[in-house]
C-alpha cells in the first residue's frame, strides 16, 4: 500500500452533503474485475451530461461545466473538501479506488460513513474529519482564492492552510501507523497467526456447530 | 458489573486480540461472497501467494449481475447478454473453482441474493459473526448475529486470516413499543426509524432493535429491518434470539442437527441484552403511530407517511438539509406541498434483499389479487430473492396471481434494486420500489425511486399512483375483494 506522510495539493470543494458511493462511482463501473482505471468515471453522473458506460473513452463525452471538478481552477486537485456523511451507501471499495485513480490523496469532511472511511485507509487515502465550522471556513477560503493549496501532515496530525494556520485532526493510532508506513494489513494480522489458531481451536470446541461444512 | 448488550456479547465471543490502540482482531465465522466485490480480493490472494484460511467458512453466489429473464438464464453464464456482466459472473465461478469455495451458481436452485440465501440455508446462524463485501450484510443480524458489510480489501483480509480488524462500535437501542396496525409492515417500521434518526443517526453504532413490535415480528420481517440498519448509518443491526429465531433456523440445510442442535439452542439462549445492560443511546418509537411510508426524496431519510404532503425546503432543520431538499425535489420532479398520493408511478419493482422473501411476495400478492396493473404503469416486476423462494411462491400459486394482474414474474437476483443487469428505470420515471436505496441514479440514470413496502408497491401498481394500501384492504374487509 502507498504510504501517506505529508501531502501538499490543490483543494477542490464539493459542496453537498450525503455524497453516496453510487454518486462517487455509479454501479455500471462496478463490473470491472480490476482495481484501477476508475478515475475517468469518478462522479460520473455529476461530471458528464450523458450516461457513462464501462470501457468507454470519456474524452469525447459532454461534460457538465457546472460541476466543480470540471472547472479550470480545480484541475489537478488532490485534496477534496466535502460535506457531512461523505461516502454513505454501499460498501463498494471502488469509491476510494476511483478517488485515488483520479488523483485525490485526501478527503476532508465534517463526517464520513463508516465503511467508506475504513476503505480509504486500505488504499492510501487519508479521510480527515474536521468540525463543521472549520469545514465551512475552508469552503469559503477555497472558493475565494484561486490556487488554494492545503498541506496535510499525518505524522503531526495537522492540516496547514496557505497562511500557515494549523488545524488539528486525529486518526486512530493503528491506522496512522499503517498509513504512515504503507503497511499491508494482512501481513500484520498474520503475525498473530498463532493467536488466531488458538482462538479458533477454543471456538470450535465450545461451539462446534459454527464449523459445519457448507456443501 | 453492568450487564452486557447483545452486541457486547457477540463481540466478546469473537475477540481474538485487543490491540492497545482500541482496534481489535475479531474472528469471522461466515463470509458470503458475490461477483461484484470479490474479484479484486481473489486477485490479491493470488498475487501474494496466499490461500483461504478456512475454506468452509465461505459461501458464494452470483446475484448483482445475473439476468432475470427465463430466456437469458436458460443457457447459464454463456447466455448472459451483457459481455461485461458475463465476465464478472464467470470470474466468480473460476475463482470459486480455483480456491475450492462452495458456490451456488446461476443454474443452482439455491442461487439468489446473498442475504436471502445465507439465512435460507442456515448458513447464517445465531451467535455468528457474518461478513460480506456488501453493506446490506446487516440483514443477518436478525438472527442475533454480528453481521456487517466490509470492503473488498477486507474480503481479502478475511479470506486470508479468518479475522477482521475492527473497532468496537457504540451501542444503540431502537425500541418500538406497542403493536403495528393492519397494513403496516416491517418495511414501514424501518423507514419510520430512518426518518426519525436520519441516514447518519446510527453512524458508529451497532443498533439493537427491541421492544414489543420486534418481539412479535417474524424472522423475515426482522431481516427487512436489519437490512436497512445501514441506511441509518449503522453497519450492524440486530435482534435478540428468541423462540421465533430458533423455530426459523431449525431444519435448515446447514443448521446443526441431532445432539449439536440441542447444545446450540442452549448456547443461543444467552443471545440477548442483559436486563441491566446500558446503551449509549436509546431511541423509542410507538408502533401504533407508524403509518405506511413512502420516500419522496433521494435519501432514505426523506420519508413520510403516505397521507403526508411533499415537504418544502423551508421545513428542513438546517441549511445543509435545506439544500438537500431543494436538490431532491428538483431531481424527483416534485413540487412542495403536493400530496404523496398524487405522485404517478411508471414502474414497480418488488424484490431486493430487503423485500424478496416469501412473506413479502405473499403480502404483495394479497393486494394485487383480483386486480390489474394500472394502464399508466409501464412495467411491474416481481423478482424473488432466491430460486427456493421462487419455487415456494410457485407452489403457492403466487406467480399466477401476479401474472393474472399483469406483473412480470422473474428469475432470482438483485435486478432493479441497483440496475446492474438489464432491469432499470428510464430517466424521469418514478418507481415504487421495495428495495433499500433511493439515491440518484440507483435504479437507472435519471430514475426516481420511492421506497415502500411490498403491500404499498402492489397498491401503487394497481392504482398507478401511491395510495394508502389500507384503503384497498378495507374494501376487501367490506367484502368487495378476496
Ligand atoms: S438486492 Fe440490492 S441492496 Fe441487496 S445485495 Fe442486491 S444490490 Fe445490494
Amino acid at each position: 500500500m502507498k504510504a501517506f506522510t505529508i501531502h501538499t495539493g490543490l483543494a477542490a470543494p464539493l459542496d453537498r452533503a450525503n455524497v453516496d458511493t453510487d454518486m462517487i462511482i455509479p454501479k455500471q463501473f462496478l463490473k470491472s474485475i480490476k482495481r484501477s482505471g476508475f478515475g475517468p468515471n469518478l462522479f460520473d453522473e455529476l461530471r458528464y451530461l450523458d450516461e457513462g458506460q464501462p470501457g468507454q473513452d470519456c474524452s469525447n463525452r459532454p461534460v457538465n461545466p457546472e460541476f466543480v471538478l470540471n472547472q479550470d481552477r480545480y484541475q489537478g486537485a488532490s485534496v477534496l473538501l466535502a460535506r457531512r456523511n461523505f461516502g454513505c451507501g454501499s460498501s463498494r471499495e471502488h469509491a476510494p479506488w476511483a478517488l485515488d485513480d483520479f488523483g485525490f490523496r485526501c478527503v476532508i469532511a465534517p463526517s464520513f460513513a463508516d465503511i467508506f472511511y475504513n476503505n480509504c485507509f486500505k488504499n492510501g487515502i487519508l479521510p480527515i474529519t474536521l468540525s463543521e465550522e472549520a469545514v465551512d471556513a475552508l469552503f469559503n477560503e477555497i472558493e475565494a482564492q484561486e490556487g488554494y493549496q492545503l498541506k496535510v501532515d499525518l505524522e503531526r496530525e495537522k492540516v496547514i492552510k496557505p497562511d500557515g494556520t494549523e488545524l488539528g485532526f486525529s486518526i486512530d493510532e493503528f491506522r496512522r501507523h499503517c498509513l504512515l508506513n504503507g503497511l499491508d494489513d494482512i501481513g500484520l494480522t498474520l503475525q498473530d497467526a498463532d493467536a488466531i489458531k488458538a482462538f479458533e481451536g477454543r471456538h470450535q470446541q465450545s461451539q462446534p456447530w459454527l464449523f459445519g461444512a457448507i456443501h | 458489573m453492568a450487564g452486557k448488550t447483545l452486541y457486547d456479547k457477540l463481540w466478546d465471543n469473537h475477540l481474538v486480540r485487543q490491540r492497545d490502540d482500541g482496534s481489535a482482531l475479531i474472528y469471522i465465522d461466515r463470509q458470503l461472497l458475490h461477483e461484484v466485490t470479490s474479484p479484486q480480493a481473489f486477485e490479491g490472494l493470488r498475487l501474494a501467494g496466499r490461500k483461504p484460511w478456512r475454506i468452509d467458512a465461505n459461501l458464494a453466489t452470483p446475484d448483482h449481475n445475473v439476468p432475470t429473464t427465463v430466456n437469458e438464464r436458460k443457457t447459464g453464464i454463456e447466455g448472459i447478454a451483457d459481455p461485461i456482466s458475463k465476465i464478472q459472473v464467470k470470474t466468480l465461478d473460476e475463482n470459486c473453482n480455483a480456491f475450492d469455495i462452495v458456490q451456488f451458481d446461476m443454474m443452482d436452485t439455491r442461487q439468489g441474493i446473498v442475504h436471502v440465501v445465507g439465512p435460507e440455508q442456515g448458513a447464517t446462524l445465531p451467535g455468528m459473526t457474518v461478513v460480506c463485501g456488501d453493506s446490506h450484510t446487516s440483514t443477518h443480524g436478525a438472527f442475533g448475529a454480528l453481521a456487517h458489510g466490509i470492503g473488498t480489501s477486507e474480503v481479502e483480509h478475511v479470506m486470508a486470516t479468518q479475522c477482521l480488524v475492527a473497532k468496537k462500535m457504540k451501542n444503540m437501542l431502537v425500541r418500538v413499543d406497542g403493536e403495528l396496525g393492519i397494513g403496516v409492515t416491517p418495511k414501514d417500521v424501518v423507514l419510520a426509524i430512518i426518518g426519525k434518526i436520519g441516514t447518519a443517526g446510527g453512524t458508529g453504532f451497532a443498533i439493537e432493535f427491541g421492544g414489543d413490535v420486534f418481539k412479535a415480528m417474524t424472522m423475515e420481517g426482522r431481516m427487512t429491518v436489519c437490512n436497512m440498519a445501514i441506511e441509518a448509518g449503522a453497519r450492524a443491526g440486530m435482534v435478540a434470539v428468541d423462540q421465533t429465531t430458533i423455530d426459523y433456523v431449525k431444519g435448515r440445510p446447514f443448521a446443526p442437527k441431532g445432539d449439536l442442535w440441542g447444545k446450540a439452542v442452549e448456547a443461543w439462549s444467552d443471545l440477548h441484552s442483559d436486563a441491566d445492560a446500558t446503551f449509549d443511546e436509546v431511541v423509542v418509537l410507538n408502533g401504533e403511530e407508524i403509518k405506511p411510508q413512502v420516500t419522496w426524496g433521494t435519501s432514505p431519510e426523506m420519508v413520510l407517511p403516505v397521507d403526508a404532503k411533499v415537504p418544502s425546503p423551508a421545513d428542513a432543520i438546517d441549511e445543509t438539509k435545506q439544500e438537500g431538499y431543494e436538490r431532491a425535489l428538483e431531481y424527483m420532479g416534485l413540487t412542495a406541498g403536493m400530496p404523496i398520493t398524487d405522485i404517478p408511478v411508471d414502474r414497480v419493482f418488488i424484490g431486493s434483499c430487503t423485500n424478496s422473501r416469501i412473506e413479502d411476495l405473499r403480502e404483495a400478492a394479497a393486494v394485487v389479487k383480483g386486480r390489474t396493473v394500472a394502464k399508466t404503469v409501464k412495467e411491474a416486476l416481481v423478482v424473488p430473492g432466491s430460486g427456493l423462494v421462487k419455487e415456494q411462491a410457485e407452489a403457492e400459486g403466487l406467480h399466477e396471481v401476479f401474472e393474472a394482474a399483469g406483473l412480470q414474474w422473474r428469475e432470482p437476483g438483485c435486478s432493479m434494486c441497483l440496475a446492474m443487469n438489464a432491469d432499470k428505470l428510464g430517466a424521469g420515471e418514478h418507481c415504487a420500489s421495495t428495495s433499500n436505496r433511493n439515491f440518484e441514479g440507483r435504479q437507472g440514470f435519471g430514475g426516481r425511486t420511492h421506497l415502500v413496502s411490498p403491500a404499498m408497491a402492489a397498491a401503487a401498481a394497481v392504482t398507478g399512483h401511491f395510495v394508502d394500501v389500507r384503503l384497498l384492504m378495507n374494501k376487501e374487509l367490506m367484502g368487495q375483494g378476496a
